[in-house]
This record gives structure tokens, C-alpha cells and sequence, in this order.
């Protein structure tokens, strides 16, 4: 791509302060393309070779009525010189393109922070439609920032006077303005947002236009215009990352991407079957258009039927696989336990969001956990894995199509609503060298039964529908043991259930033993995390070793089973800490499991954990 | 085409599975079985390309019986299931199996659905206007004032008609019969099987145990004649011992009314021809009851349209029917990417 190049080429006008890293914030109004804007930002920002992380935080109505706190979107990126894990605690620069914005965002600047508003957005209505008593510009409240009210509103107009737009159609190009803007505080290159504009409004050159002019006029304000309050230019290095080829990827991506690499590695078609629910939609998506690649995908009319047909795909000898969100799983429940009966294979993806019933769905929670493992009527034992960042999501896609094929089991893969939408650099795989996993339909037909299974495994063959000979029938009754028939004898349901509970502890044979992420294998305190709590903990435990602390980092990509050595390891710790963004979940299932005093630090607000939250709770117990 | 040798002739014992029934004896699923097992062998389709897929009910039992490859799932979720099985090979012969509970009140979405989406699958719709697995409840195609453990004082709910509903979720083959027909149930599964697409066929079935004779004012013997129409495309809607009776439009209204040929100056040629692709005819002969009106049997509605799983499979091209899969690493490297060297330099990717 020429758009590196020319990042380094860039005339830089005055002198920059180079700085480690940086969190930005944007925010405004639903209809302001806050996303795009951040997401542009972000591959600009990847395309320099700076680490990443990103946080997109918006609400679920799609267009609240303009002006209201509850319609404000924001996008939070990370980025820096050094290995960044998390989208960052405090921005120390927000971009607030209303009153609005600002309101919602203000408590979590850091103080001493930059604050940019939209002066042309001050009315005293919007004022007043954000719950301000007064103007904050004037009134104090913003004392403890570093704030330059710039019309931004105005400034776009007036760059856009030229093209004969409506104001309304002006005014939806303030984002590229304000991205301008950022885009000169940081030293990016704006080639790689001037060709997606290009590309994306192919078919009203006029709109591209308009919006690449307020992108240049964004810029130009910032070389030419003596701002003070902190609005300077700011250098920041590459990170030294990995050599390799890189791309940014958000966790959908990365995990529709990595079933199908598992498919293919299995030699299976995939039918993903799906009901749209935020935050699962995305995985939708981006397979839909993979026919090439063996990928069916079918809308099914709810979610039960989503589920339904993904089985039925899997007895007709695909790889079926399903997704969703929380309250669609729960509909999804008995099915995924005649998938158990029957033993077929089934991946079952996750994306977890906050609360019960509707919830907050744009917002994320690690709630699901108890829902994965036990949520089913009766002894019904699934395989439960966790993704803990966007790009692990490839990898944890993988493995979940392993699991399921090779034991002939539902496997479900939990991953959120922050790790769903979150982007991050992502060195490219080549799958040709991933190890191929293949599946084999049963061709035996001497001594041929349904329930004949793999004495190693416990897997029962998998026989295609269409293969002579193999006429079979199996169903949600309780199966004889030996024949498959139907059984009601009590012996039998007795093996049965210890078969399906035992087929699954076996898994934990065939996972890798857990790891410390940071650390000693033993000391004063781990640090227990699963899911994408992965970065804050990451962070954390990094910043207190650094500080002379004696805490590990232990993360669990295997739920259930639970690693072999897990309990071994976790006994070497004097105090063993969970953080969860859910009220216990994990830390019930370890105290139970291993009968160890472990702490929790449950934090439900639908929003991710600081690096600091996650000091402090250490640091409060070491040094006691 | 390959050259193949013909299979050895198979007969309805050849798809008797070896598993005991455990239906009560009497019970009207015993004909609708029997009359499966018959029709098969005539279909030629080899008994590893047939799948048998059920909900949860009496009827939902039936692929335990049969010698093909069977699925007996759970309430209700029978054709949302079979659609994934065509979703992954549309070259099996799949048939649902369904009960008026399983389909119509715990299953109603999913079939509404299959019947839009014209999978190409043959549903059989068992209905015996009452709950024979959990005891007697009413259905949802029970008629009103219905009394049953659960509807002491009567049922007050209005039943549905399976074969109206699913004229209204669009299906393109809409066929009735009764469980004691054996001759006219092969020839709708001949019908049925031969459609590509949902094929609907709804069976009046005795429940001799919780609703007997539920359907015996239309289908006992002594009062069939009068009580049934059987239809038949391009004939004249006739029945009656004396095939003297007829069916036209009422003069200035759109309603049917039941004439007497050779009586008022009504001739064969007044009574009206059955259409089974007219969708507005399907729908009054679907609604048609005792005891002013005989209850339409035969298949009511055949208009084929193209299937779920072809038009599915035209759309992505034969390149992803069963050719090599696209590699997936051009996929990834699409798009904006960067390469960072050793030391961490970024270069033109």
C-alpha cells in the first residue's frame, strides 16, 4: 500500500513532541458516522505500524432523536510505540462533535486531558437537551481539561460552500473535518481514507468530494491555526512488533474468518445458521458473502430454527455452526442438548452482552458463563471456550471446530460484545501451514452401529445420510448403549449419562496444559482472568510486576473442561484473584472445582475494565 | 451419466425397519405407514437417500419404523431441521413428519417458514385434532367446545385448518387425504414426492384412543360418499354416490355452493372444473365443511416455484456447489495490510 509511504513522507510543519502512546476518544451523535471516523482513524493509525487497541461504545437505538445523551456514539482507540492491550483507561484526548457528547463523555477524560467540542453545536437548546445547567465552556465545569471550542460545524460549511450540498449533507461531513483534524495532530496520511472515500461513494463522486475536502480543510486548520490547549502535533513511534504482514481485525472478523479456516482444515462445508441479534450480526455478515469458500449461510426465522437447521446441516454431514447473542442462546438451549443426545457435532458462538432478558445489547458483559456450562436441562455436558481478544478469535474459531468434530459434540465459544466490535493490528496467518484436522465419516460397514464410537475419544462415527448400507436412526430418546434403540432401561441411562459427562472431561487430555501469561507458576497472588478481560489484566500485571510485585497472570481459554494442571497451579498461590465483568461466574466454578479461597472482582457495568481497576484490587491485597 | 445397474426391486418390507411399533393398536398411523412403505419402492429412490425427520408427538415416532436413515428431534422443530439436513445436501429425499401440535401449535413458525422458503421437502401433517402423547389436551386443531383434561368446560379457542394455513404461508402443494385411504394417500405421496419444493399433505388421522371418530361424519363409510369431494385436476367437481352433485360459484357472490346436476337446469358443464393452480379456488376448497359442504380431499393446490436450496445454489454459482474451496489466505490479505520488518520498520506491503 503507498499510504505508509506517504505517512513518512508527510511535510511535518512545526516541531512534534513524541509521546509513547495516546488514547483518543470521538463521540457525537448517532448520525454522525463516529464509527466510520474511528474506524478510519484506526487503519490509518495501523497502517504506521503504532500497536492498537479499539473500543467502539454506541447505543442500540439506531438514530436517537439528534442532540439527546442516550443517542451519543463514541469510538475509543489506544495506540502507541510500545505493545498496547487495552483501548486505554482515560482518553487523554475526546473529539466531541455536540454538547451531548461531551456530557456523557466528560468523567472519563483524564485529567489534564484535551477536550475538543464543536462550539457550532453550543446552542443553548442542545445545551440544555444534554442536561447542562449552564454553558460549560464558560462556566468552570470544563477547568480541569485542557479545551479548544473550534466551530467545527462552521469551518466544514465553509470548506464545502464550492460543492452546492444541502447544509444538512454539509453537516455529515463534519466527521471527516474533525477526523482531518486528528489526522494532523498525529502525522497520519490521509491517502487511505481519501481512497475509501473514493471507493465507497463511487457512484456520487460528488459526496466522495465533498467529504475528502472536509477531510483536507480538517488538516489545513490544524497546520495553519494557533489552537494552544493542548492541540499540538504529536509524534508516535512504530511499536516493535513481530515481522510479518499485518492487517487490522475486529474479533467478528477474525472469528467468522477462523471457522472457516476450521472448516476447511476439517474438509467439511460450513452452514452457519443465524437470527441477527446484536452483538452477533457481524459474524453473519461477513460470512454471508463466502460462497466460494464452502460457507452456506442461512437467516433462519428465529433463533431456535438458527440452531435447528445448523444440527440438521451437521447430521447431513457439514459442519453446522450457529451464533448469537445471550437471550438467543437461552432459545437455542434444547436443541443444543438434542445436539448432545445425538452426538453431533455443532459450534455454538456466543457474543455476550450485558443483563438479563433484552439487556443492555450494545454493551458488553461476561455473563454467560454459567448459561455455557450448565445452562440445559439435565446432565448435559458441552465443550466451553473463550476468545480473549479480537485476533485470538481466529485461533479459539479453530479450535472450537476441532472439538466439535473430533468428540461429535456442541462446543460453545463465548466471546462478547467488546471482543466482537474491538479491532487490533493482526499478523496474517497462512492457513496453508495450519495443521489440517481432517474428519472421517464412518465407511465400516462390518459390525456397523450408530453408537459406534472411537475407543480413545469416546466420539460416536459420524455417518453421512446417503451412505448404503448405514440406514440408521437416531433421535432425543435416550439410545441403548450398544444398538442405538430406543432405551428406557435405568442401567443404561446410568452409562449413558456417565459416557456424555466423561466424553467431555477427556477433552481435557487433549488441550494444552495452562500457561502463566506473566509471572511465576507460584507466589503471593495470580491473577485469574477468561475472555477479554485478557488486555486490562495483561496490562496490569505488567505495570505491578514492574513495580516489584509478586502477582501472575493466569488466562483461560478452556472453560469447560477445565485444564488438567489448573488446580495444581492455582494451589501454588497464596492469594488467587478473578476478575469478571459479571457478578462471580468463573470464580464459582474454581472454588468448587479446586475448593480454593479465591477472590472476586466483578465489575457489571457494561463496560471493560481499567488497567487501574485491576491495580487497585491487587495492590489492596499485597499490600495489606 | 453413469451407466448403473438397475437396483434390485424393492417392496414396502424393504422399508420396515426392525424396531416394534409402539403405536396403539388401531391406530390410524398404522395406514399412513403401510401406505408410505408401499409407495417408496414405485419412487426408486434408494432407501440411503431417504430421510425421515420428525418432531415430538405419535406421529413423530414414524422414522423409528422406517428401514432409511431417520432424525426424531424435538416439538415442533422438524422442518427447521430438515431444512439445515437440504442446506447440506440437497441430493437427500427428506420427509417430515409432523402431528397438529407439533406443527401447527409449538412448531407453527418453523412450518410457516419451510412452506414460504419452498425447501423441497415432503411434510406430512398427522392431524388427529387432539394432544395423543401427553393425554388428551386439546390441539389447536380441535373444534370448539372440545372437552379434554385441559378444556374441562369445552375448548373456547377457534381451531385452525391445517391446509388453509399453509395455503396462506404460501406453499405450492397442498394436498389432503385420510389415514384409512390407502389408494388415494400413495397417490398423494406420489403427487407430493413428485413436486419440488414444500409439498404439504395434511392426513385426517383417528385417534382412536383420546378423539375416536373425530372425523367419522366424513369419513365412515355410510355417509363418505356425500361428506367427501375428491378432487382432481382438469375434472369437474363432482361427488356423491352418483357423482350427480357438483360444486359451482354461487350466481353474483364468491362463495360455493353444492348443486345437483340434472335438477333446476344444471348441467355437468355448470359445476366448476377443478384448477389445482389457482390459489383462490385452493383456499375454498380448503375451507369447505360438513355438514353443508363435503370435506375437500385430493390436492387442493399444486403451482411450482423454484425451491429454496436451488435458488440458493444458482445464486452462489457452481464454483462453490462442490468444486475446490477459494483459499482463504487471499481473502485475509485483502484489503488495507502492512508489513513490519525485522527491528519493526514498516514497508509497502
Amino acid at each position: 500500500m503507498v499510504s505508509a509511504i506517504a505517512a513518512k513522507a508527510e511535510v511535518i510543519a512545526a516541531p512534534r513532541r513524541e509521546v509513547e502512546s495516546v488514547v483518543v476518544r470521538f463521540a457525537g451523535d448517532s448520525g454522525d458516522g463516529i464509527q466510520l471516523t474511528g474506524s478510519q482513524f484506526t487503519m490509518s493509525t495501523a497502517l504506521v505500524g503504532n500497536d492498537l487497541a479499539t473500543f467502539p461504545d454506541f447505543p442500540a437505538e439506531i438514530r436517537a432523536p439528534v442532540g439527546t445523551t442516550f443517542g451519543v456514539s463514541a469510538f475509543q482507540i489506544n495506540f502507541g510505540a510500545r505493545r498496547i492491550m487495552t483501548p486505554g483507561d482515560a482518553p487523554d484526548l475526546l473529539i466531541a462533535l455536540n454538547p451531548a457528547a461531551l456530557k456523557v463523555n466528560l468523567d472519563a477524560v483524564k485529567a489534564g486531558g484535551t477536550i475538543v467540542i464543536d462550539t457550532g453545536t453550543c446552542t443553548a437548546r442542545n445545551l440544555r437537551k444534554a442536561g447542562f445547567a449552564g454553558n460549560p465552556l464558560e462556566d468552570g465545569t470544563l477547568a480541569p481539561f485542557k479545551v479548544t471550542g473550534i466551530d467545527v460545524s462552521r469551518h466544514t460549511e465553509e470548506a464545502l460552500t464550492r460543492f452546492g450540498l444541502s447544509q444538512k449533507d454539509m453537516l455529515r461531513c463534519k466527521n471527516m473535518w474533525a477526523l482531518g483534524l486528528v489526522y494532523w495532530m498525529y502525522g497520519r496520511s490521509r491517502q487511505a481514507t481519501v481512497d475509501w472515500l473514493n471507493r465507497k461513494f463511487a457512484k456520487r463522486p460528488e459526496i466522495a468530494e465533498a467529504n475528502i475536502a472536509a477531510l483536507n480543510a480538517g488538516h489545513a486548520f490544524g497546520e495553519t491555526a494557533e489552537m494552544g490547549g493542548g492541540l499540538s502535533g504529536f509524534t508516535v513511534r512504530p511499536a516493535a512488533l513481530d515481522a510479518g504482514l499485518y492487517r487490522t481485525v475486529s474479533g467478528s472478523e477474525a472469528l467468522a474468518w477462523g471457522l472457516v479456516a476450521g472448516a476447511q482444515l476439517a474438509g467439511l462445508k460450513m452452514v452457519f445458521s443465524s437470527y441477527p441479534i446484536t452483538p452477533a450480526s457481524s459474524i453473519l455478515h461477513t460470512l454471508a458473502p463466502l460462497r466460494d469458500y464452502g460457507v452456506t449461510t442461512f437467516q433462519a426465522e428465529d433463533e431456535i430454527a438458527a440452531v435447528c437447521s445448523a444440527i440438521g446441516a451437521s447430521y447431513a454431514g457439514a459442519l453446522g455452526v450457529t451464533s448469537s447473542s445471550g437471550p438467543g442462546i437461552a432459545l437455542k438451549t434444547e436443541a443444543i442438548g438434542l445436539a448432545i443426545g445425538t452426538e453431533l457435532p455443532l459450534v455454538v458462538v456466543d457474543s455476550q452482552r450485558a443483563g438479563p432478558s433484552t439487556g443492555m445489547p450494545t454493551k458488553t458483559e461476561q455473563s454467560d458463563l454459567h448459561q455455557a456450562v450448565f445452562g440445559r436441562n439435565a446432565d448435559s455436558p458441552v465443550a466451553v471456550i473463550a476468545a480473549r481478544s479480537p485476533s485470538d478469535c481466529f485461533e479459539v474459531a479453530i479450535e472450537a471446530v476441532r472439538l466439535a468434530t473430533k468428540y461429535m459434540t456442541p462446543v460453545i465459544l463465548l466471546t462478547d460484545g467488546f471482543v466482537a466490535n474491538a479491532a487490533e493490528p493482526w499478523r496474517i496467518p497462512d492457513v496453508d501451514t495450519l495443521p489440517s484436522m481432517p474428519v472421517f465419516f464412518a465407511t465400516e460397514l462390518e459390525g456397523f452401529r450408530p453408537t459406534r464410537r472411537d475407543p480413545e475419544t469416546q466420539a460416536r462415527e459420524w455417518v453421512l445420510p446417503g451412505t448404503p448400507g448405514m440406514e440408521h436412526r437416531i433421535g432425543g430418546l435416550e439410545r441403548d448403549f450398544d444398538t442405538g434403540n430406543i432405551s428406557y432401561d435405568p442401567a443404561n441411562h446410568q452409562k449413558m449419562t456417565d459416557l456424555r459427562i466423561g466424553k467431555i472431561a477427556g477433552i481435557a487430555r487433549d488441550i494444552p496444559a495452562q500457561a502463566v501469561e506473566a509471572g511465576n507458576p507460584g507466589g503471593r497472588l495470580a491473577v485469574v482472568g477468561w475472555g477479554s478481560t485478557f488486555g486490562p489484566i495483561s496490562r496490569a500485571v505488567d505495570n505491578l510486576r514492574g513495580a516489584g510485585l509478586d502477582v501472575s497472570h493466569i488466562h483461560l481459554r478452556y472453560i469447560w473442561p477445565l485444564p488438567a494442571n489448573l488446580g495444581d497451579l492455582l494451589a501454588g498461590f497464596e492469594h488467587v484473584l478473578v476478575p469478571e465483568m459479571n457478578a462471580g461466574q468463573l470464580i464459582t466454578l474454581l472454588r468448587s472445582r479446586y475448593l480454593i479461597d479465591a477472590e472476586g472482582l466483578n465489575k457489571v457495568s457494561g463496560q471493560p475494565f481499567k488497567i487501574s481497576e485491576i491495580e487497585a484490587a491487587v495492590r489492596a491485597r499485597l499490600e495489606a | 451419466m453413469n451407466v448403473t445397474t438397475p437396483p434390485k426391486k424393492l417392496t414396502d418390507k424393504d422399508f420396515a425397519s426392525d424396531q416394534e411399533i409402539r403405536w396403539c393398536p388401531g391406530c390410524g398411523d398404522y395406514g399412513v405407514l403401510k401406505a408410505l412403505q408401499r409407495t417408496l419402492p414405485e419412487l426408486g429412490v434408494p432407501r440411503e437417500k431417504l430421510v425421515f425427520v420428525s418432531g415430538i408427538g405419535c406421529s413423530s415416532r414414524f422414522p423409528y419404523y422406517m428401514a432409511t436413515y431417520g432424525f426424531h428431534t424435538i416439538h415442533g422443530r422438524a422442518p427447521a431441521i430438515a431444512t439445515g439436513i437440504k442446506l447440506a445436501n440437497r441430493d437427500l429425499d427428506v420427509w417430515v413428519i409432523s402431528g397438529d401440535g407439533d406443527g401447527l401449535s409449538i412448531g407453527g413458525n418453523h412450518l410457516l417458514h419451510a412452506l414460504r422458503r419452498n425447501v423441497d421437502l415432503n411434510i406430512l401433517l398427522f392431524n388427529n385434532e387432539i394432544y395423543g402423547l401427553t393425554k388428551g389436551q386439546a390441539s389447536p386443531t380441535s373444534r370448539p367446545g372440545t372437552r379434554s383434561p385441559s378444556t374441562p368446560g369445552g375448548s373456547v379457542d377457534y381451531p385452525i385448518s391445517a391446509a388453509r394455513f399453509a395455503l396462506g404461508a404460501g406453499a405450492h402443494f397442498v394436498a389432503r387425504s385420510v389415514d384409512t385411504l390407502q389408494p388415494h394417500l400413495m397417490e398423494m405421496f406420489r403427487r407430493a414426492h413428485a413436486h419440488r419444493g414444500t409439498s404439504f399433505v395434511e392426513i385426517f388421522q383417528n385417534c382412536l384412543v383420546y378423539n375416536d371418530g373425530v372425523f367419522a361424519h366424513f369419513t365412515d363409510r355410510e355417509v363418505a360418499d356425500d361428506a367427501q369431494i375428491r378432487v382432481k385436476h382438469g375434472e369437474p367437481l363432482l361427488f356423491g354416490a352418483a357423482q350427480d352433485r357438483g360444486l359451482r360459484l354461487k350466481p353474483g357472490s364468491l362463495e360455493l355452493e353444492v348443486v345437483k346436476v340434472g335438477e333446476g337446469g344444471v348441467g355437468v358443464g355448470d359445476v366448476l372444473v377443478h384448477d389445482e393452480t389457482s390459489p383462490v379456488l385452493a383456499m375454498m376448497l380448503a375451507s369447505l365443511t360438513p355438514p353443508a359442504f363435503p370435506v375437500a380431499l385430493g390436492v387442493l393446490y399444486c403451482n411450482p416455484g423454484a425451491c429454496y436450496e436451488d435458488a440458493l445454489a444458482a445464486q452462489a454459482g457452481p464454483k462453490a456447489a462442490d468444486g475446490p474451496k477459494a483459499n482463504l489466505n487471499a481473502l485475509l490479505r485483502r484489503g488495507a495490510t502492512w508489513t513490519v520488518q525485522e527491528g519493526g520498520r514498516i514497508a509497502d506491503a
